[in-house]
């Protein structure tokens, strides 16, 4: 097996807030293979999109940082990389879509405008070789009389065109990697599925690898082939989706796939968010503690999991889960 | 088009409210005690009844209100505000000898305090804790407290007459010879105090307000995909940030024009600044009725000016006002 | 970034009179307590002073540009021989006084203006703004010379003419506070229940808009105070009453002789005034709903 593309190792991410410092990511390793998609799933609080930030390099400024772990990108650590360098890798070999496509865009630059400046920022084209790129990649994320509509202002368009402007300037440099943290979001439902066609369609055009971070178990069946639960900043189970939704190792993905009744139904059906797993996601000043931060909200409980961390068990498949009683569930 | 046709309308507002003014205006000099015909009378050393009914009927005071009002609009629309008794001239030529002076200060003075607002506001909304972030917070509470005229005479004493950095007085020395440029710098150093005066109190303005938006902008989901497209930070904050935190700065900055008016008074008060600042305050004091009017139309006219260029300056720097009109 | 769900939400209110919170919130603001109690001080000066040290501002006491603290006049004499600190005493009065009146005017004027035009809407609204707006047009000061040298420098005059211009701000901010109140369900209900317009404007969404209009209120008072000061620096102010910008505006020919006569009132205006904007600052995190929610 060749090196994988992005390769996570024991990343440890604190936040300083008013009670002092909180893991928001707790030792979380994973793997990621070139043209792979994998999903992160969780609550929100959960942590998914400060991995997501992580990567980019884009923590909260003076708030957020990476404590410990690596992150490597193609043989090159990013956690120590300098900013003149994530600054060449961003947009350009990794690159990132927002869940709220409505204030995404910047509102006093058209469309043309921010796409092409992507393709200057990296790729050194002229003005007019930039501005035609801009309207082939509108053309390509399916905007209709995309000749015409490059020269719109974000407020000229409706959400889905303006989650498509997104992924066109996400994908303009033909990134190894696309981040996609909740995407769909803050859509309708008909336009949510619009959009994930286009992003399996990319993703074959352009080789891309995906990580797509969601609360939605239907979106993940849909677009990943790997899946890592997240919990409290803490990896809960990861493995090949169809294995763990047939087969969870873990009570709390347990939960999250049965409060999804048809899983596999089509995409243009309501679902529900997350909220029937009983209880919420623990404080901040409970993260890093040494027990299972789920226990609080787990019918499996035992002292055990109040007294210590579990450790990640494998399964057969590449399966993992961090519970005392894998074994059980 | 539509925006075209947005700007005519706003055009033909502002000439409706010109003409409120001059309404108010004429109100205001009918309901004031004493006439021409006594300001006359006055400056010939009295007159008798005979003469005075003469005078009234000459300037067409017997007539009743509305048609003296409606000639005196039809008069300050062809540009003739009156005549000044006190200083033999036509009130619209007096205004215009001034007018420039004036106009040279308020715009020199908002356009400054605009520029080194914004610059401050990015500054500090970088860095909320830094020396200009301080300077901004100190600035606003001495702009609002302190009295404009106050703190020109302080600068004054300062910097004219302890040490003799500039000029106390005027904006030109008449007795200096030589070339536009020997001039334009003469000018300039009679225009240091007079703009750093009346300049503070809006800068204080729009540093404030300018650090705010800046640092909710910079916060902003936009800027965050500046950032993951791999923008300098340059880029950032003077592209995509600096673009979109101008339109409440700009806004607010063109509903001073009235007050930067109101201070440039003061102002010129002080530093004995040739404008219809200085204007005003004489012809009040000598009760020049319709000088004084003329100055409260001219610069309303400028103030409605100013909210005109204010409307465009928003319509250039946002896109959403430009189609909405 | 700015909500994160992460953060818990501690303190968790417990129900309690809202002028207690408020004062709970305003105490916490050290700035604006250690500003209340300067600004009693002076309030205080104001009504007693000229008691304590009756002195008349306009006797000529003693020889000319005698400086602070020598032959026994702790803020020296003007360029009359006239005693400063007696004129720093009962200017205060005349600041305060016209500092309120004008106030309470354009609070009077801007919250009738602004009620009836969020309130009916329509025709009403459309031209109650174009007055509004024609008001805010006319240079306030120009206009208030104007007023005060056409029909004379009275204090109720120069208190007339600060009103008259200042109402402006409180308009437009009680008129979008009953824009949005109005929409309100319990306004729906008292409406639907036949409250009179009447009382559904004054007792049911007044009160409910009176935190920023308080705010601007106080705010007003210290513009107020500083226009005034204006007028009289430019001499438009009643010749028999002393006042603080009067002191500035007869002394500034002698300010080379003499530059405390020019310093010390005008250190008067400013400290009264930041006084006042501080404890509007105070004001403002105490009464905004937005705020206390954090």
């Amino acid at each position: 097996m060749t090196a994988p593309l992005l390769k996570v190792e024991n990343l440890r991410i604190e936040l300083t807030t008013r009670d002092g410092v909180a893991p928001v990511i707790d030792d979380l390793s994973f793997e990621l293979g070139a043209g792979e998609s994998i999903s992160f799933v969780g609550e929100s609080g959960c942590g998914k999109s400060m991995t997501a930030l992580g990567i980019m390099g884009l923590l909260p400024e003076k708030v957020g940082r990476v404590a410990s772990g690596s992150i490597n990108f193609a043989g090159e650590e990013l956690s120590t990389a300098t900013e003149k360098r994530m600054r060449e890798i961003r947009g350009n070999d990794i690159s990132m879509i927002f869940q709220e496509p409505m204030t995404s865009l910047n509102p006093v630059y058209t469309v043309g405008e921010q796409i092409a400046e992507v393709l200057r920022a990296h790729q050194n084209l002229s003005k007019a070789a930039a501005w035609a790129s801009a309207i082939e990649l509108l053309d390509a994320v399916r905007i209709p009389n995309a000749q015409r509509r490059v020269s719109d202002y974000p407020f000229q368009m409706s959400g889905g065109q303006r989650q498509r402007v997104m992924i066109a300037i996400a994908l303009a440099c033909k990134p190894k990697i696309l981040i996609a943290d909740e995407p769909t979001t803050a859509l309708d439902v008909t336009i949510q599925a619009q959009i994930f066609d286009l992003l399996n369609d990319m993703k074959r055009q352009t080789g891309a690898a995906i990580i797509m971070i969601t609360h939605d178990m239907g979106a993940v069946a849909e677009m990943a082939e790997r899946m890592i639960v997240m919990y409290a900043g803490r990896n809960a189970e990861q493995g090949p989706v169809e294995q763990i939704i047939e087969r969870p190792r873990h009570p709390y993905s347990k939960g999250l796939i049965a409060c999804v009744p048809h899983i596999m139904a089509t995409l243009t059906e309501e679902r529900r968010e997350l909220t029937e797993v009983a209880g919420i996601v623990p404080s901040l000043r409970e993260f890093g503690k040494n027990r299972c931060l789920f226990a609080s909200r787990c019918n499996m409980v035992t002292q055990k999991c109040l007294d210590k961390r579990p450790p990640e068990v494998a399964f057969e498949g590449q399966q993992m889960s961090a519970c005392w009683h894998a074994e059980a569930v | 088009m539509a925006s075209l046709q947005s700007l005519m309308m706003r055009i033909l507002y502002a000439a409706i409210l010109l003409i409120a003014v001059l309404v108010l205006n004429f109100s205001m000099m009918h309901m004031a005690p004493g006439d021409v015909a006594d300001t006359i009378s006055q400056s010939m050393g009295g007159a008798d009844q005979e003469l005075l009914d003469q005078i009234r009927a000459d300037y067409g005071l017997d007539q009743p209100f509305l048609v003296q009002m409606g000639r005196y609009i039809g008069n300050v629309l062809q540009f003739d505000l009156g005549y000044s008794f006190f200083y033999n001239k036509p009130v619209t030529e007096l205004i215009l000898q001034r007018l420039p002076a004036t106009l040279l200060l308020v715009f020199v003075a908002q356009i400054l305090a605009l520029f080194i607002g914004v610059i401050l506001g990015v500054i500090s909304a970088r860095k909320p804790n830094g020396i200009a972030s301080h300077f901004v917070t100190i600035l606003a509470l001495f702009g609002y407290s302190a009295p404009v005229f106050w703190t020109g005479i302080l600068l004054l004493i300062g910097f004219s007459l302890k040490i003799q950095l500039f000029p106390v007085a005027g904006m030109r020395d008449v007795t200096i010879e030589g070339g536009f440029w020997v001039h334009f710098i003469d000018v300039a150093r009679h225009m240091v105090l007079p703009v750093i005066t009346l300049g503070s109190i809006f800068l204080a303005l729009y540093s404030r307000l300018s650090r705010a938006t800046m640092m909710e902008v910079l916060g902003s989901d936009y800027v965050r995909t500046a950032k993951a497209k791999g923008l300098t930070e340059r880029q950032v904050v003077y592209k995509h940030a600096l673009k979109n935190s101008l339109s409440p700065v700009i806004t607010l900055a063109g509903l001073q024009f009235s007050a930067v008016i109101s201070g440039a008074v003061l102002v010129e008060a002080v530093f004995s600044w040739p404008g219809l600042g200085t204007l005003a305050f004489q012809s009040i004091i000598a009760r020049d009725t319709p000088t004084i009017l003329g100055i409260l139309f001219f610069s309303a006219l400028v103030v409605i000016v100013g909210n005109l260029l204010t409307d465009l300056a928003l319509r250039l720097v946002d896109p959403r006002v430009r189609s909405k009109g | 970034m700015s909500t994160n769900p992460l953060i818990p939400k501690d303190n968790v209110p417990i129900a309690r009179h809202p002028a207690a919170e408020a004062w709970e919130m305003f105490r916490r603001n050290h700035a604006a307590m250690v500003a209340l109690v300067v600004l009693s001080a002076i309030v205080l000066v104001a009504i007693f002073g000229p008691y304590i040290y009756p002195i008349d501002p306009f006797d000529m006491v003693w020889a000319p540009f005698s400086p602070p603290g020598v032959d026994g006049f702790i803020l020296g004499t003007d360029y009359l021989g006239r005693d400063l600190l007696a004129a720093i005493i009962h200017g205060a009065r005349v600041s305060i006084l016209i500092g309120l009146a004008a106030a309470l005017m354009s609070v009077f004027i801007g919250v009738t203006v602004g009620a009836l035009a969020g309130f009916y809407r329509g025709w009403v609204e459309e031209v109650l703004m174009r007055i509004t707006e024609f008001f805010q047009v006319l240079p306030t000061l120009l206009f208030s010379m104007v007023i005060v040298a056409l029909f004379g420098a009275s204090l109720p005059m120069i208190t007339f003419a600060i009103g008259i211009v200042s109402w402006t701000a409180v308009a437009r901010i009680t008129r979008s506070e009953f824009l949005r109140i109005r929409e309100l369900e319990y306004v729906t209900a008292s409406r639907a229940s036949g409250t009179k317009n009447s009382k559904l404007m004054f007792k049911v969404i007044l009160p409910n808009a009176l935190p920023p209009i308080i705010v601007q209120a106080a705010l007003m008072v210290g513009s107020a105070i500083l226009f005034e000061a204006g007028l009289s620096f430019l001499g438009l102010t009643d010749p028999n009453v002393v006042s603080w910008g009067q002191v500035i505006g007869s002394n500034r020919q002698y300010i080379l002789d003499a530059g405390y006569t020019v310093t010390i009132p005008g250190i008067a205006i400013f400290v009264t005034v930041l006084a006042i904007s501080l404890v509007g600052d105070g004001l403002n995190d105490a009464l905004n709903p937005k705020l206390r929610q954090r």
